[in-house]
């Protein structure tokens, strides 16, 4: 018995989410009374003993020509190969858009039970039972798997990290994936020097109050100081204001930040629906009766164009002190 | 060709979400069913692809007879065909086993189911189908255009987008970008009126594992009052922020 965790990286980078998954399955271990085995991808430039700060001590970085560009399939292939050889039947997956994509193949290939869209740690391992979010973080449920292995998908930013003691070791792997269904990347188009929305503690977006597209610059200012990504309603996507990458909502990107910022945004049901798990949400809004004061912990009435720039000289000034 | 459209028949987007009062199911009383929000970006472009490049566009629910007037809206928006598989859908590879054995009798070249559907968001679906069937599988996708046999694919990743080119069959997992919100179809008076004569196949379950059990449910824990602060005060939310709040 073991617990294996797919640890992410982006061009041979960690990112919090990865530590954040190191940790949860080093915790699940724990509970289970057995290690945490941390599987990763390539060629790795940060230091790779860092993710023993997050109780994971042993990580299998799998090398060869499979792993060049990223395969749901070849991934899936290589974590229950690490778990073949390390008694693991426990895995744990991030809820990224990589992960998603791995955890179901991983779950048919194993025969495990697959619980998604988990929002904290299991609540019992014998059998394990994990809460998660459904109808959009309008309710969640405990789910239970009886099967001899299991799959984990967290949300990111869902149980955050802590940073402990301890130092990894990272050993090298071949694996070879074997054939399997195959599709090509034919290019990446990464947005530069912007923070992913899945994986910003800080977001602020906008809505149909913001007026235009134009209108935008002050909300990237606020964004930058605050070292948030940006966001934007459905309507404002729908209207081609901003991408679609952005639309936050129930039938957008569901998100889970410490702080949210709603600029002009009146808070449709279905809006909330896909913030509603931020830990702190600020409304702003000229319309005292919007429904998003009623979802918010900070509320301010009044005109964006003359609250948000005076926000990001505030946050500049706070900064400044401390 | 022929393409092949997962649908999931859920609570509308506005719906508030109850459980009964032992909190071991959703409480359905009073509340609209729909189409995934999700599966209809597929859906209209499989009629797409049944406009353009002559396809035939097969529309199916795992559910009881609760689901059909999903389905047969599905038929108005312009699907030829519908089958509905006899059964609770309570688990998500259950659900991918039941499609999956359609999927093997009937040789789609294309399977395409949204990403995850609103209520229960497992997202598991479409990916087990694809392992099942042991054929590609792009996720989070926004983006599909057929181009002779290969299909030239988009796919929402971590701060971007990849593009894709895959060889049929495979499955999608969709979402916005397989059309835009405006042009998604709504049924019209002539679609419903033939909707009623087109083919509903009800199918019995085959014999599938649940891997899953569910437990109880509960609702999200009610939020604290809102603290308003004045429009000429930012300076205080800032401090609140930084001193209260502790996020900034």
């Amino acid at each position: 018995m073991s617990v294996i965790v797919y640890l992410e990286n982006w061009e041979g980078k960690f990112k919090k989410n990865t530590f954040e998954a190191a940790q949860y399955a080093a915790k699940t271990a724990e509970m289970m009374g057995t290690e945490a085995i941390g599987v990763t991808f390539g060629d790795i430039s940060d230091d790779a003993s860092v993710i023993g700060k997050y109780g994971v001590k042993k990580v299998m970085n799998v090398k060869g020509g499979d792993f060049t560009e990223y395969n749901n399939y070849k991934v899936a292939k290589a974590l229950q190969e690490v778990a073949s050889q390390n008694g693991g039947d426990t895995y744990i997956i991030s809820g990224t858009f990589n992960g998603k994509a791995v955890a179901p193949v991983l779950a048919v290939n194993t025969q495990a039970g697959l619980i998604t869209n988990v929002t904290e740690l299991p609540s019992s391992v014998s059998p394990l039972t994990v809460k998660r979010s459904v109808f959009s973080s309008k309710g969640f449920v405990s789910y239970s798997t009886e099967a001899a292995n299991k799959v984990v998908v967290f949300i990111p930013n869902s149980v955050g990290v802590e940073e402990g003691a301890g130092s990894a070791e990272m050993t090298e792997m071949n694996v070879s994936a074997g054939d399997v269904p195959q599709s090509n990347v034919t290019s990446v188009d990464r947005v530069k020097g912007k923070i992913p929305l899945p994986e910003a503690e800080r977001v602020v977006s906008g809505g149909r109050g913001l007026k235009g597209p134009e209108n935008w610059g002050m909300l990237e200012e606020l964004a930058e100081v605050l070292d948030a990504g940006t966001a934007c309603s459905k309507p404002v996507s729908d209207m081609g204001w901003r991408p679609h990458t952005e639309h936050v909502g129930q039938t957008g990107i569901a998100i889970n930040p410490d702080l949210y910022i709603a600029v002009g945004i009146s808070g449709a049901i279905q809006h909330l629906a896909g913030v509603s798990n931020s830990k702190v949400i600020v409304a702003i809004n000229s319309d005292p009766e919007a429904p998003f004061f009623k979802a918010a912990d900070y509320g301010i009435v009044g005109d964006a164009f003359n609250v948000i720039p005076k926000f990001t000289e505030a946050v500049k000034k706070m900064k400044a002190e401390n | 060709m022929k393409v092949l459209v997962c649908i999931s028949h859920v609570p509308d987007t506005t719906s508030k979400i109850n459980f009964t009062s032992d909190n071991k199911e959703f409480d359905k009383n009073g509340v609209q069913f729909v189409i995934n929000p999700y599966d209809e970006f597929g859906l209209t472009r499989a009629v797409w692809l049944q406009e353009k490049n002559g396809a035939t566009v097969t529309v199916i629910n795992v559910g009881r007879a609760e689901t059909e007037p999903t389905l047969r809206k599905a038929l108005a928006i312009g699907a030829n065909d519908a089958i509905r598989i006899d059964a609770d859908p309570t688990d998500g590879f259950y659900v991918a086993s039941q499609i999956a054995a359609v999927a093997k009798e009937n040789q789609y070249d294309i399977i395409i189911a949204g990403r995850e559907s609103i209520d229960y968001n497992g997202g598991q679906v479409p990916g087990m189908l694809a392992a099942l069937l042991n054929v590609p599988f792009v996720n989070a996708c926004m983006g599909l255009e057929v181009e002779g046999d290969k299909v030239n694919l988009i796919r929402e990743i971590d701060g971007g987008k990849e593009k894709i080119s895959s060889t049929m069959p495979l499955v999608v997992g969709g979402q916005k970008g397989l059309v835009e919100e405006k042009d998604l179809r709504i049924p019209n008076m002539r679609g419903i009126m033939q909707a009623r004569t087109k083919p509903l196949n009800v199918r019995p379950a085959v014999d599938a594992d649940h891997k899953t059990a569910v437990g109880t449910f509960e609702k999200p824990a009610p939020k604290s009052a809102v603290k308003m602060i004045d429009a000429d005060n930012v300076e205080e939310l800032v401090k609140l922020l930084h001193n209260e709040a502790k996020v900034i």
